[in-house]
């Protein structure tokens, strides 16, 4: 798939998704495939490359998210954009500021996660044998023991620990938390794909040319799994930060830092709900399923291509029907219709 | 029979496991939580000093003893638990933990069972419908859903709570069942059982809405795969009626993926019901734990921790059965 002598991807810095859904369609030369998943693909990456310069950007731009000087429970208006909150704050910086938190969260947490499903997935699945049981048997129990309370768990101890200071309850340590216990599903996903790959000749081929196993699953097996590693790096994104907000709400979150997840937390304890100031509780969460939602849909295009039945039967549906309105259907009430 | 054989002792190394990681998991992260506690303790209990009994089972729970090994202090961890012993907590004092969780339990497992059989139900006959009709004007709700996906649970919860409850006052805003009609607590009436599943509407949407969409992508996913497999179109080309083949051929083994996916579905279904719970304060098992976790009673928060992997070890042990009797393939291959 991946051919080493392809050109370079395009310069404009895309996501590393992007980067590794456009290789794919031009590695496999069926560029009609283009235009049909552009539309999701599109959208998705409009939602998050907004979200994400908003986050970078805008921060420099607003007040201080913490000044209180200004009067409390305003509504959105003029002055401020997405009204204050009950200490005065104005929502748009804290928004700002949060959205920004909240994915350095999720970058480091899914970064994490996924270099542990590498681990546990890729050489489980390649090199089989005792160590697969093994490492199949640990991501079985990571998979079925639930991951929040477990989170919940981790944290409470770790951040009334004395001798880890300020670092106790950084956001930081938040995203290593929920690194460690969400990269089960992925590692899964990665061994299964790993044991079809080392089956492959040029795998064998390497393996008969005396090449070291590390070199084979960094050069020959990983290149493979780039849209796969993509598709599980956004999904630990998208888990690390709906973690990153149940925890927050829960107040087990980041102190030091604004995150989209202790705005919710602040909403819940100011009363935001009960008092109908659904500007203060309502933006953080919209921007979290926003960035969900434009991550998914980059996801739906990766899978589209790593799994080609999801876009050709709809094709192959669609075509049929326009023969058939055209007049040059086989049935006319086929199973089809 | 090797399958049944396989699966179970999978889970009893699972369930050892997930005990074990309840042991270490305060010894072996750093601070002293059973000091901790035990100050807790006696702040709760007024200052007097606890019984030597009291003080036994939560060194045993939580560590600390001093010049034991840590094999034998795994040992009487698990001479406690098998006596179903999980010590006292400190922010309800003096109400063991096992009483706690008794009463808590049947709140959760009925709200988050009936909202997931449900969200279920619902995703895969959509998620058919959906895949049936690929190629149509249906593909473009598909993405739809993912949004719905990514909403965190609670903030969903809020939103409804802030239009259903707050604004238009259609729904109780907050708790199991009315506090004021019922100060006894729970207790077997109809007048009960209807305050109970009144309470319980939001808190279920909430869990059904935002879970729906996995069912119903998966599914989906499924259906537009299994409709281009060989025998369907060899069903199509006998001239059986499209009800037919969506159903017996297409539609059943699509749900196949669905259903093996379903115990590492309820992980999350669990979590977002934690969550969900804090917003409506459900007197349920997430609850406790949010209270556990705040109030830093480490032995409540042990003791909901092991309630809840077991729950969900047990779900997932009885949907593995029902897999296995459903799909002949998976017995066989193990």
């Amino acid at each position: 798939m991946a051919d080493p002598r392809l050109p370079a991807p395009p310069a404009e810095p895309l996501p590393t998704s992007a980067v590794a859904t456009e290789r794919i369609a031009r590695a496999s030369r069926v560029r009609t495939l283009l235009p049909s998943m552009s539309g999701k693909l599109l959208t998705g990456l409009v939602i998050v490359g907004v979200i994400v310069l908003f986050g970078l950007v805008a921060p420099a731009f607003v007040q201080d998210p913490r000044d209180s000087g200004n009067p409390a429970l305003l509504p959105p208006g003029p002055d401020h954009l997405l009204g204050t909150t009950k200490l005065g704050y104005d929502v748009f910086a804290q928004l700002a500021w949060g959205t920004q938190g909240s994915l350095f969260v999720g970058l480091v947490a899914g970064v994490v996660s996924l270099l542990l499903a590498v681990v546990f997935g890729v050489l489980a699945g390649y090199f089989g044998g005792v160590l697969d049981e093994i490492l199949t048997l640990l991501t079985n129990i990571m998979l079925v023991i639930p991951g929040l309370p477990l989170v919940m768990v981790i944290a409470a101890y770790v951040q009334h620990t004395e001798g880890l200071g300020p670092l106790a309850r950084s956001s930081f340590l938040v995203a290593l938390v929920l690194g460690i216990t969400g990269w089960a599903g992925s590692a899964v996903v990665l061994r299964a794909t790993a044991r079809s790959l080392r089956t492959r000749d040029y795998v064998a081929a390497s393996r008969v040319a005396g090449e070291r196993p590390l070199r084979i699953i960094f050069v020959e097996i990983l290149p493979n799994l780039v849209p796969l590693l993509a598709a599980q790096l956004i999904f630990g994104v998208i888990f690390a930060v709906l973690g990153e907000a149940g925890l927050s709400y829960l107040g087990l979150g980041p102190t030091g830092s604004i995150t989209l997840g202790t705005m919710l937390n602040d909403a819940q304890t100011g009363q935001a709900v009960g008092s109908g100031a659904w500007w203060w509780f309502v933006p953080p969460g919209a921007v979290i399923a926003l960035l969900g939602a434009g991550l998914s849909l980059i996801n739906f295009a990766i899978d589209e291509i790593v799994n080609p039945k999801l876009r050709l039967a709809p094709q192959a549906a669609r075509r049929q029907r326009k023969a058939r309105r055209a007049g040059r259907g086989i049935a006319d009430d086929g199973a089809f219709a | 029979m090797n399958f049944y054989v396989r699966r179970v002792s999978f889970y009893l190394v699972t369930l050892w496991a997930a005990i074990s990681l309840n042991f270490l998991l305060p010894r072996l992260l750093p601070g002293d939580p059973a000091a901790i506690m035990l100050g807790k303790l006696r702040r709760a209990n007024g200052g007097r000093p606890l019984s030597e009994e009291t003080i036994r089972t939560i060194t045993s729970i939580l560590g600390a003893e001093k010049g034991t090994s840590l094999w034998d202090q795994y040992l009487a961890y698990w001479g406690r638990l098998l006596h179903g012993d999980l010590g006292v907590s400190s922010t309800r004092y003096p109400a063991s933990v096992a009483e706690l969780i008794g009463a808590a339990l049947p709140w959760t497992v009925i709200l988050v069972g009936v909202a997931t059989i449900l969200s279920f139900v619902l995703g895969i006959a959509a998620g058919a419908w959906v895949g049936w009709r690929r190629g149509t004007w249906v593909d473009h709700l598909v993405p739809a859903t993912t949004f719905l996906q990514s909403v965190p649970y609670f903030w969903l919860a809020l939103v409804l709570v802030a239009v259903l409850a707050v604004q238009l006052g259609l729904l109780p805003i907050f708790g199991g069942y009315d506090v004021f009609e019922f100060p006894a607590g729970p207790e077997w009436s109809w007048a009960f059982v209807g305050s109970a599943v009144v309470h319980a509407i939001l808190p279920a949407a909430t869990i059904v809405i935002s879970s729906v969409g996995g069912w119903l992508l998966g599914m989906r996913n499924m259906m537009v795969q299994t409709m281009s497999e060989d025998y369907v179109v060899t069903a199509e080309a006998k001239g059986l009626t499209p009800r037919r083949i969506r159903s017996r051929y297409a539609g059943r083994n699509a749900a196949i993926p669905s259903l093996a996916g379903f115990g590492i579905a309820l992980g999350f279904v669990v979590a977002g019901s934690i969550v969900t719970e804090q917003v409506f304060s459900y007197p349920g098992i997430g609850k406790l734990m949010i209270q556990a976790v705040q109030g830093l009673d480490y032995a409540l928060m042990q003791g909901v921790f092991l309630v809840i992997t077991l729950t969900v070890l047990a779900a997932n042990f009885l949907m593995e059965l029902v897999y296995g009797f459903i799909d002949p393939r998976v017995r066989h291959r193990g």
